[in-house]
């Protein structure tokens, strides 16, 4: 069979519907949240070593950074 | 090192779903268990491309029933002797090991999978990956020095895991709703992406740019569009803390 385009091949377009603007009053564009929301709602996209469990590792992340809830997002089959 | 797995801190676990069922792309050495020309090997990856079945493996952690996995591509890359170097991208969910196995069955030869490596998951690709030594050291920089901008070497705000999922931006007035649990309406809608169709799962964002909820599309980007009242979007996963705008809707029974 063919190749067909992967969902981050997909290009999409943004349609305006109406107009508004947003009060800088509230909320923060991600990028500029303070450090500690930051990582609070944040993602690693860490490189995994060979060895440990997916989980584990997420242990070990938790650990460095003294976190309360740290999971992945998939396992990795291991070898 | 095995490749992108994409680690989830606090708050942002409650877009862990959205990552599952997101595509993948691996690089993967298969090792064939007898001599077989190039061609049929490319001729063979080749055909593993679009729809295939798929029965998990004995060591799965889902039910072992019979299902589909699409299969984006297939490249082949390089062979040595009986090592095949080649790329995959798949849907979420799609075994390699028993990938490698079926084709070593349809080569006639037998094959396993010797070694595998993850080149993106979902959005985030392989180039941007961090280390556990990278995380460690920077977060002592970060806590050393109260320096903000060290946090930005080796996290990536919750958003970014939802780049591939249709967006549909919404009012300040709309987001406390959402917050809430309510359903998005079609007055709240300010813009949105092509390709949503109904069912299927859509991101909620501000005019910020923050992730709001993740929700099922009630209608397509182009019903939405003619929409005037109704319920766009049914809310599934609140991301946003309530509060975080004022809230606009009236007290009803609470």
């Amino acid at each position: 069979m063919s190749r067909t385009v992967a969902p981050w091949e997909t290009k999409r377009k943004l349609i305006v519907k109406a107009e508004d603007k947003t009060n800088p009053r509230y909320g923060h564009k991600p990028e500029e949240r303070p450090a500690q929301e930051y990582i609070k709602y944040g993602v690693i996209n860490l490189d995994k070593p060979a060895g440990p469990t997916s989980h584990e590792v997420a242990a070990w992340v938790k650990r460095i950074l003294k976190l309360r809830h740290v999971g992945h997002g998939g396992t990795l089959e291991a070898v | 090192m095995t490749g992108v797995l994409p680690i989830t801190l606090e708050e942002s676990r409650k877009i862990v779903q959205a990552l599952l069922l997101s595509g993948k792309e691996y690089v993967c050495v298969m090792k064939l268990h007898g001599e077989m020309e190039e061609e049929k090997v490319r001729k063979v990856l080749e055909e593993f491309q679009g729809a295939i079945y798929q029965r998990p493996p004995l060591r799965a952690s889902v039910k072992r029933k019979l299902r589909t996995r699409k299969i984006y591509y297939t490249e082949f890359l390089e062979m040595e002797g009986r090592n095949v170097l080649f790329k995959v991208g798949c849907e979420g969910g799609t075994y390699i090991r028993k990938l490698c196995f079926d084709m070593g069955e349809v080569l006639g030869c037998g094959a396993h999978m010797q070694e595998l490596r993850r080149t993106r998951a979902g959005p985030f690709v392989e180039e941007d990956t961090v280390t556990l030594h990278e995380v460690a050291y920077y977060f002592m920089q970060y806590q050393e020095r109260k320096d903000g901008e060290l946090v930005k070497k080796f996290v990536q705000p919750m958003e970014k895991a939802l780049a591939l999922l249709p967006k549909i931006y919404i009012r300040d007035s709309a987001v406390d709703a959402v917050c809430h649990g309510a359903n998005l309406t079609a007055p709240g809608v300010l813009s949105l992406e092509t390709g949503i169709s109904k069912g299927a799962m859509v991101a909620i964002f501000t005019l910020k740019g923050e992730a709001v909820a993740l929700a099922e599309a009630a209608a397509s980007t182009q019903e939405i569009l003619n929409m005037g009242h109704g319920v766009v979007a049914e809310t599934r996963r609140v991301l946003m803390p309530r509060g975080t705008y004022p809230r606009c809707w009236k007290s009803g029974e609470i």
